[in-house]
């Protein structure tokens, strides 16, 4: 294969401190060259892409998403998923085991990582369920799920009621060094709950799901991390409550992370009004204020990292009166260009955006599949290059997904994914982008 | 209006004698109240008290509606609202045909807007529409063209039956403004309640809640709702009132645990004689209906000389013709 040099953009690497213009040189699937300036390649001979104005990073990082295969094949597939994922700069995807069956033994761990290498266009790591079934009765068998290789454990969707069991998924993930993910619900108090209890939920007349709901759980994940030391990652935060019972248990040294979705960071409540079940999720959108804690929570590293909660459904499966629809949100494809509204209000700052979607969630994975999230000299080639300022209508017509369920269709948004290398090939360019013989 | 070609019955050729400024009226759909301005329903009002005088002439009936079809499309069941906008279809000469589904046996609302697509085939004008889930009609008037009339959506609103209320209340008072109503029970689940609480604020009348706590809305204050008061006390909430509406209590509020006991809410919240005493001499009591006796209101009550119920279902068939007539017009233009 020749070589590849992407010259000429603002490479931001956070997991080695870079921020320069320069040219990136990849060859055979690994990052060889970095080079400064108008710095040229030692090698005589490769292939130009032009990444004038656009930035330079590792592929974007998504601990959490939803593939539907097997058994909702309708809503999405592993081919159609990571098509996705390449299109809004993911090269590597974490998939969650509420398929169909579930993700809960190896033999199904097998089927995503031979269908992911088959028909995938990114990286694929499962995440196995924490109980049998995802009945929160019995534990998986967590080692065999290890040994095939799940990054972490979640019974994601459902959240872990049984507090005993818990504590022992906590407890005996340890001897993996894996994380636990929760799903943080009471579920006794958000029972046919369909959006943030408050003002909107009364005029509209829908049930409420009180910020408690979330809270509790969190508190008692907390608590149960800090008595087994275990690890503990917390799923999709998105309130005021949640940030600070998690920025306190990391004051005191509890292992947890915590991620957020592009979609609690950027909308309120509001987007529910007309009863829009495209902006039904769960957890549902919050409020201006829960916003505001988020991103603190972000800022001060309270959140670690941005995860989209990439959920998938048909049209027809939204096309219903609101109690009756599915929760969910297809992300991928709009998870950079929400999350740049954030750094152009100056809320957020562009190197650390990056460093949740790519450094963070590295972190968080661990070396089980090589060094992710990097732009190191040897690292597997997954870049992403995008232009910040280039603004774009959504149309979900044109998505990868299957999924078209987004609150955001019609909607201009300001910046925007030009290419993704995944292992130095090019699965996804705008068609702006022409890369030529040097 | 058309008149022409009805020379079969001369009683056919008497208008109703409906205001001319009907150019204030916005509306292709009737959702909620909470987008009726106060000129908006005060031209109601005027439609409804034409309508009314149509209906105390021998021949209940004006052609204002002939050849336009209205379906009424009731996933629960309800025997006065259907048979009030039947009565009020039929009194304007427009053809009814009357549906009922199941909203349990159809999984998927994709069925919702493939009925309401088959309604609109099938030459529906007007479409009349119960459903127990919230925002169903808004949902389905993206798809069709055919005017959506909510007859109550879920817990959200229930807008024909605000209109009407007031309309009792403007009949019995000279000036709307400045009134005080109390609204007693169940807020949390009423569409009732929220439809009125919208529209007797636009109104200028001011609103009290009472109940339980536990049957209370989130959110009350938030800069997207009407301003209310609420005083859990019944017997303060009632000091002074205009008007008292006392709503059905659904007896399941008690199994899914946010009452003690039906006997304890009966002590707290029945609207009895001795209660009612608290409020004006001449305060008005409201009930949408149907009345559990003995439970919400004692039967005292409901039949005494202040109950303006038996006037709330005569008033809603007239304030139906008038909606109907006014989303007529609104679809000829």
């Amino acid at each position: 294969m020749k070589h590849l040099l992407i010259q000429g953009g603002r490479i931001i690497d956070p997991s080695q401190g870079i921020d320069v213009t320069g040219s990136l040189l990849i060859a055979e699937g690994k990052i060889l060259w970095l080079g400064k300036g108008e710095a040229t390649p030692p090698q005589p001979d490769y292939d130009v892409l032009p990444a004038q104005g656009l930035i330079i990073c590792p592929g974007f990082i998504d601990l959490h998403c939803h593939l539907r295969q097997p058994g909702f094949e309708e809503k999405e597939t592993i081919a159609t998923g990571t098509k996705a994922a390449a299109r809004g700069g993911f090269t590597t995807i974490c998939c969650m085991p509420n398929t169909s069956p579930p993700l809960d033994n190896q033999t199904v761990v097998e089927f995503i990582k031979a269908k992911s290498a088959s028909e995938g266009v990114v990286r694929v790591l499962p995440i196995g369920c924490i109980s049998k079934g995802r009945r929160g009765e019995e534990l998986a068998e967590m080692g065999e799920l290890a040994s095939a290789g799940v990054i972490a454990f979640s019974d994601d969707g459902e959240p872990m009621l049984n507090s005993h069991l818990m504590r022992q998924a906590l407890d005996y993930s340890r001897a993996f060094d894996l994380p636990v993910i929760d799903h943080c619900e009471d579920k006794t108090l958000t029972a046919g709950g369909q959006m943030n209890e408050g003002v909107i939920s009364t005029r509209l007349g829908l049930r409420g799901i009180p910020n408690a709901a979330e809270e509790i759980m969190v508190a008692r994940d907390l608590a149960l991390a800090q008595l087994t030391g275990g690890r503990l990652h917390i799923a999709h935060v998105t309130t005021e409550g949640s940030v600070e019972l998690i920025r306190r248990a990391k004051e005191k040294g509890i292992k947890v992370s915590a991620e957020v979705t592009p979609h609690h960071l950027t909308l309120t409540e509001e987007r529910v009004i007309g009863y829009d079940t495209n902006a039904k999720v769960n957890p549902p959108l919050r409020t201006k204020r829960d916003i505001k804690a988020l991103i603190q929570g972000l800022n001060d590293n309270t959140i670690d990292i941005i995860a989209t909660d990439h959920a998938p459904h048909t049209e027809a499966d939204k096309l219903c009166e609101f109690d009756l629809a599915p929760f969910g949100i297809s992300g991928l494809e709009t998870a950079l260009g929400s999350l740049m509204s954030l750094v152009h209000s100056g809320e957020i700052d562009l190197v650390a955006l990056i460093a949740k979607l790519t450094q963070e969630p590295a972190q968080i994975i661990g070396n089980k599949y090589g060094g992710l999230g990097t732009l190191a000299t040897g690292a597997s080639a997954d870049v992403t290059l995008f232009d910040p300022n280039l603004e774009w209508v959504v149309e979900p017509k044109a998505f990868a997904s299957k999924g078209r369920n987004t609150p955001l269709a019609g909607e201009r948004l300001k910046g925007r994914v030009m290419a993704t290398i995944f292992q130095g090939n090019l699965v996804y360019k705008d068609d702006s982008i022409k890369v030529k013989a040097k | 209006m058309r008149t022409t070609g009805q020379k079969d019955n001369p009683a056919l050729q008497i208008k109703p004698k409906v205001p001319e400024t009907t150019s204030i009226w916005q509306h292709h759909h009737i959702l909620d109240v909470d987008d009726f301005s106060r000129e908006e329903i005060e031209l109601v009002f005027h439609t409804t008290r034409a309508m009314k005088e149509v209906l105390s002439r021998p021949i209940k009936r004006v052609p204002t509606l002939r050849g336009k079809t209205l379906i009424t499309l009731f996933y629960e069941p309800s025997t006065r609202t259907r048979l009030s906008f039947e009565l009020a279809a039929k009194n304007l000469s427009a053809d009814v045909a009357n549906l009922s589904a199941s909203a349990s046996s159809v999984a998927k609302g994709e069925s919702l807007v493939d009925t309401l697509s088959t309604l609109q085939a099938l030459g529906a004008d007007i479409v009349v529409m119960r459903h127990p889930h919230s925002g169903a009609p808004y949902i389905v008037t993206k798809y069709i063209t055919a005017s959506i009339v909510n007859a109550g959506d879920g817990w959200h609103a229930h807008p024909t039956q605000a209109l009407l209320d007031l309309y009792t209340i403007q009949e019995h008072k000279e000036s709307l403004k400045g009134l005080k109503a109390v609204i007693i029970g169940d807020i949390m689940h009423s569409r009732v309640a929220r439809s009125n609480i919208w529209g007797l604020t636009t109104m200028g009348i001011e609103v009290t809640l009472c109940c339980p706590p536990t049957l209370l809305p989130a959110g009350l204050g938030g800069e997207q709702l009407p301003p209310v008061n609420v005083e859990p006390n019944i017997e303060l909430a009632l000091d002074g009132a205009d008007m008292v509406m006392t709503l059905r209590l659904q007896l399941e509020r008690q199994q899914a645990g946010l009452l003690p006991s039906i006997r304890e809410y009966i002590q707290l919240y029945q609207l009895t004689e001795a209660r009612l005493a608290r409020a004006k001499p001449d305060a008005l009591v409201f009930h949408p209906g149907p009345v559990n006796e003995g439970v919400e209101i004692s039967p005292a009550v409901a039949h005494g000389p202040q109950s303006v119920i038996n006037e709330q279902v005569t008033n809603g068939v007239a304030v139906r013709m008038a909606l109907l007539y006014l989303l007529a017009g609104s679809q000829k233009q």
